[in-house]
């Protein structure tokens, strides 16, 4: 398997923890008793400019390890407890968003992240956008911001998971 | 038979606490805080409590791949000495067998896959089926020459009899051991289990269509191959520990810690071995994999030689 | 000895009952099964040491014919009538007079007592089974292809066996067993005969025919040349090697080996590359003998060791597993192959909502042939992998080098094996139909379905209770216990009966467990990304199943394949027509025959100078051989 690269050994144990400490956990309990400390996130860009997506990754990168919350990111809906979705719903996203709604088991939320998701925002009108994410399927929680910074995202989660 | 009981309360328990366990110590070397020793459990609770989903133009097969897949590995759980030696189903099963178990279960995954009628489902089975096809010969390898010392293949007497640590067939035995172990959990640098883009997955490509309580056995029968693996692989070279036939409930205690250490040990190796290494592209895994089977060959030829 | 007589007898009248029409084939094929099954209780009372012998002066004059059914002959017949009522059920109304007689030729080769009865019942066979390949020559051109390469194999294989069984120099198998032969005689007459069992049995490099011959013939005979036929070569290798010359030096047993070790591992890559079911088959069929080879080879280097005793009686478990599992695979394929119409695994699919029945059937053969517990092929496998490991050293150097080796190769095919297996069934049968007559297909008629539940009651059977048979195994007992097998004198032992049972309660557990949990279970569209439709276009085929293990033995397989690109004329960037092509030939085929092939073609050429059709130039030839003749005599007077 080759030899243990030593430097990256001496960096890890140099730089240490970087996670930053948890704020207090959410007052209210989860909305969905079922999915109590755990929920596996399905991401979906519907059309958005990946100024969401770079908050996501910041989100679930080592800082803000929104995964010690018992979030996750997974690859199939089949998976998913709920959907993450980005961006106003373009036409041609309409009915692939509608679908992976679909493809998600009971019970399941949505995550409207991000002005554009909630109404738009900056490409309302547009000849290519179908609506807002609302507009498409139901929307349980909205991350207002544009983009919504990383702690916004946390907390939405944690209130999902309620740790 | 109640220590067989206990050693399977203790895998089925305890195997979704080791997947947990490595995530944390992967987390931290990271420099994250993780999400905590227990949240493989979490996720199952919650898998348990979703609504399954039959995708259209499936079947049985793909209905029947998760009980199966899971009732493999708990007869291997139940098989495998790692608490105790006295197991009322050695005699039905041998080392042999335990391989032949745990690739019947990767075959009804991947029967599943393919039942999906999916491009991933296919894709994943032929991966699959692919690494099946190059680790059978080195685990049937390193069994033999395993137990050329022992003179049989039954665990028990494997165990019993104990190896030769500082023997050049030990070490061959062990490192074609370990890469076998890598290749049929399906961790890098063969399949990278937290890998979310569909073309490069192994395993994960074959379950993408399954959810709720099929999704929870799979993930619950994964981690328990996972845990039955590293617990033969310290069983086979460090036994130290394992209860005899008839042992108290004290050395029953005492062979529950050293499964609990050793395993966790491994897998905390597996897990930092992980953060330093990236996946191997599909192609060069064949070329790792004869590799092992090289060492496992030579293992054989040695042991011929020098007992 | 009357039930086998009777047994024969009613084969022969189901040849020769009259008349063409539905009633007469119907009562041919119940009396071709009613032959089968009672020479299967016939070969099973040998077994249990009820056997007998006899001569009959008056046939075949001037040495008569001699019979005898000891327990190693009742074996073979035992296996033969199994498949033959097997395949007469699944056959019946369809097939023809041949079948029955194929079956007598079969019933006749494990029960001939002299070197004069063994070649004509052995050539009644190849004949037989000729004709069988040649039933459908009419409807393809490639049947008469597949034909003309058995007829020259099993021809040249019955030379073989001739010229090796001439050479002993005594008609009756008794005289030979006391005489007393000089060893290069022995050695000639081993060799003469391994060429000859081998190409019967499929070795490779004499395999060639077997997987050109099977996709050709009906199924029923396909499943009787594979399930009963092949073994036929066992038969003559154990008759021959261990028992008319009891034995012989190490080489021989290292050759056997050596052979069995190149068709296992040839065999099942071919098999694992392949597209065609029957094709496949076929080649699984060259796997599986060389599988029986390898126990064969093993027991004969460690004759009168425990470690020898098992590698026997696994080899012979292996042959009963095997006839059962490939019968039953090879009707299975017929059922697909009579309503598609096609034998290629990327245009089927889908058959499991259209044939339940067959395809729960293929699942259960390809478990047993995959060799993974509880199917029966496994504990066969199991018991040769025994017999390999407890060849310890002290048996000398020759052992201590081949184990390790024939370990490595055993792994490998068993690995293999799995793969081929997985794609036979998981894309023949499962996902969704990528042709039209996949989608059309429907199933079969109860007579076939019949035949295969037989064939599937077996394999079930051999699965849960091999200790049955091995008890009935001949010669000492390797292996004791009936649901745990002990080897006896060694360490190990295993419970296919137990092992199934415990995987079934840990399954049902699961299942029950979960029962309470969940939700309602709700059906949903395929995920296919939220794009959509899938089309079976997007499904993975057989072809791109074994892709990547292709890759992998890149080197052994030599697969051919390219991208044709035609342009238009205008412009080599307008691109009219693109095609890609892949095949993965027969190597061994191409590298050893096709010279041969081509050096008779060209002396065909050559010598077609010598008849132009000139009358005088005959004529002449005439006068000049007759001068020549008269030349020699008078020299040599």
């Amino acid at each position: 398997m080759g030899v243990v690269p030593v430097g990256l050994w001496r960096k890890i144990v140099k730089t240490g923890r970087v996670a930053e400490p948890a704020p207090p956990p959410p007052a209210c309990p989860p909305p969905v008793p079922e999915l109590a400390g755990s929920v596996q996130l399905r991401h979906v860009d519907a059309g958005s400019c990946n100024g969401c997506e770079v908050e996501i990754g910041s989100a679930f990168g080592p800082v803000h390890d929104a995964e010690r919350y018992g979030a996750r990111l997974v690859a199939s809906p089949r998976h998913a407890d709920a959907l993450l979705v980005t961006g106003p719903v373009t036409r041609n996203m309409e009915v692939a968003l509608r679908r992976t709604y679909e493809a998600v088991p009971q019970p399941r939320l949505v995550v409207a992240l991000g002005d554009c998701a909630r109404d738009c925002g900056a490409f309302k009108g547009a000849y290519g956008v179908a609506g807002a994410v609302a507009d498409v399927i139901p929307v349980d929680v909205h991350v207002p911001g544009c983009p919504p910074p990383p702690e916004a995202i946390v907390a939405a989660l944690r209130g999902i998971t309620g740790r | 038979m109640t220590a067989t009981l206990v050693q399977l309360f203790v895998v089925v328990a305890g195997a979704p606490l080791l997947v947990g366990f490595m995530r944390q110590v992967r987390a931290r070397l990271e420099g994250r805080a993780g999400a905590g020793v227990l949240q493989p459990w979490r996720d199952l609770r919650k898998l348990l409590r979703k609504e399954p989903i039959t995708p259209h133009g499936t079947g049985w097969v793909f209905r029947s791949a998760p009980p199966l897949l899971a009732g493999t590995a708990l007869v291997v759980a139940a098989v495998v000495p790692l608490v105790t030696t006295a197991s009322p189903l050695d005699v039905a099963a041998d080392l042999f067998t335990v391989a032949a178990l745990l690739a019947l279960g990767s075959v009804a995954l991947a029967l599943a896959g393919l039942d999906t009628g999916t491009a991933f489902g296919g894709m994943g089975a032929s991966r699959e089926m692919v690494v099946l096809a190059l680790v059978e010969p080195t685990i049937l390898l390193s069994v033999f020459a395993l137990s050329i010392p022992a003179g049989s293949t039954n665990l028990a007497a494997i165990v019993e009899s104990g190896v030769d640590l500082i023997s050049p067939v030990t070490l061959l035995v062990a490192a074609a051991l370990v890469v076998v172990t890598l290749a049929e959990t399906g961790r890098v640098p063969v399949d990278n289990p937290s890998t979310h883009l569909e073309l490069t997955m192994i395993h994960e490509a074959m379950i993408l269509e399954y959810s709720g309580p099929d999704l929870a056995l799979v993930e619950w029968a994964e981690s328990i191959r996972l845990a039955v693996l590293l617990g033969l692989l310290a069983a086979l070279f460090l036994p130290a520990g394992i209860a005899g036939a008839g042992a108290g409930p004290l050395a029953l205690l005492v062979a529950v810690a050293a499964f609990a250490l050793k395993t966790s040990a491994l897998g905390a190796l597996l897990a930092a071995g992980e953060v330093f290494m990236a996946k191997l592209r599909l192609f060069r895994i064949p070329e790792l994999l004869a590799g092992s089977f090289l060492m496992a060959l030579l293992a054989v030829a040695a042991s011929y030689f020098l007992t | 000895m009357t039930l086998y007589v009777v047994a024969l007898g009613l084969c022969l009248a189901a040849a020769l009952v009259p008349g063409a029409g539905r009633v007469a084939a119907w009562i041919a094929g119940l009396l071709t099964a009613s032959g089968g099954a009672l020479a299967a209780v016939a070969g099973g009372l040998a077994l249990a040491g009820h056997g007998w012998q006899t001569w009959l002066p008056d046939l075949l004059p001037p040495v008569g014919v001699r019979l005898a059914l000891d327990p190693l002959g009742g074996l073979f017949v035992a296996v033969t009538g199994g498949v033959a009522a097997c395949a007469a059920v699944y056959g019946i109304g369809r097939s023809g007079r041949v079948v029955p007689l194929f079956v007598a030729a079969m019933l006749l080769v494990p029960a001939a007592a002299s070197v004069g009865t063994f070649l004509a019942c052995w050539e009644l066979m190849a004949i037989t089974s000729l004709a069988l390949v040649l039933t459908e020559h009419r409807e393809r051109g490639a049947v008469r292809d597949a034909g003309l390469w058995y007829a020259i194999l099993t021809q040249l294989g019955l030379v073989a066996v001739l010229c090796g069984l001439l050479l002993l120099g005594h008609d009756g198998f008794d005289q030979l067993r006391a005489a007393d032969l000089p060893p290069a005689v022995r050695n000639a007459a081993f060799l003469a005969t391994l060429v000859g069992f081998a190409a019967k049995a499929g070795i490779v490099p004499l395999h060639v025919w077997l997987p050109r011959a099977y996709p050709e013939a009906p199924a029923p005979a396909a499943a009787l040349m594979s399930g009963a036929m092949v073994n036929m070569g066992v038969y003559g290798l154990l008759r021959v090697g261990l028992d008319l010359l009891g034995g012989g030096p190490e080489w021989w047993w290292l050759v056997v080996l050596g052979l069995g070790a190149l068709s296992a591992l040839y065999g099942i890559l071919q098999a694992a590359v392949a597209s065609d079911l029957q094709r496949l088959l076929g080649y699984s069929s060259t796997e599986n003998m060389g599988l029986v080879l390898m126990g064969i080879g093993t027991a004969g280097l460690l004759p009168g060791s425990p470690a020898g005793r098992l590698a026997l009686a696994a080899a012979l478990l292996h042959v009963v597993n095997h006839a059962a599992f490939k019968t039953l695979l090879f009707q299975a394929a017929g059922s697909v192959t009579r309503t598609t119409g096609g034998r290629n695994l990327d245009a089927m699919g889908g058959l499991r909502t259209r044939m339940p029945y067959t395809t729960a059937i293929f699942a259960v053969g390809a478990l047993c042939a995959s060799a993974l517990p509880p199917g029966n092929g496994f504990t066969s496998e199991w018991l040769l992998l025994q017999s390999l490991l407890h060849a310890l050293p002290g048996s000398g150097v020759a052992v201590a080098v081949t184990m390790p080796l024939a370990v490595g190769v055993f792994a490998l095919s068993a690995g293999l094996a799995v793969a081929t297996f997985v794609k036979a069934f998981g894309v023949g049968f499962l996902a969704r139909p990528r042709s039209q007559a996949a989608e059309l297909a429907t199933e079969s008629p109860p007579t076939m379905l019949a035949g295969m539940t037989l064939a599937a009651a077996a394999c079930v059977f051999l699965a849960l209770n091999p200790g049955l048979v091995l008890s009935a195994l001949p010669g000492a007992h390797p292996v004791g216990g009936l649901v745990t097998l002990e080897l006896a004198g060694l360490t190990g032992s295993i419970s296919p009966l137990l092992l199934a049972v415990a995987i079934a309660v840990a399954a049902a557990g699961v299942l029950a467990a979960l029962r309470k949990t969940g939700r309602v279970r709700r059906a949903a569209r395929l995920w296919d990304c939220g794009a959509g439709p899938m089309s079976a276009r997007m499904e993975y085929t057989a072809t791109s199943f074994c892709e990547p293990l292709q890759r992998v033995f890149d080197h052994t397989l030599a697969p051919e394949g390219g991208v044709d690109v035609r342009s238009a004329k205008e412009s080599a960037y307008l691109v009219e027509r693109v095609e890609f092509r892949a095949s993965v030939p027969d190597r061994v085929e191409r590298t050893l025959y096709g010279p041969v092939l081509a050096a008779a073609r060209a002396a065909g050429e050559r010598a077609r100078r010598l008849a132009d059709g000139s009358v005088h130039r005959y004529l002449g030839y005439g006068f000049y051989a007759l001068t020549g003749a008269l030349i020699v005599l008078a020299v040599l007077a």
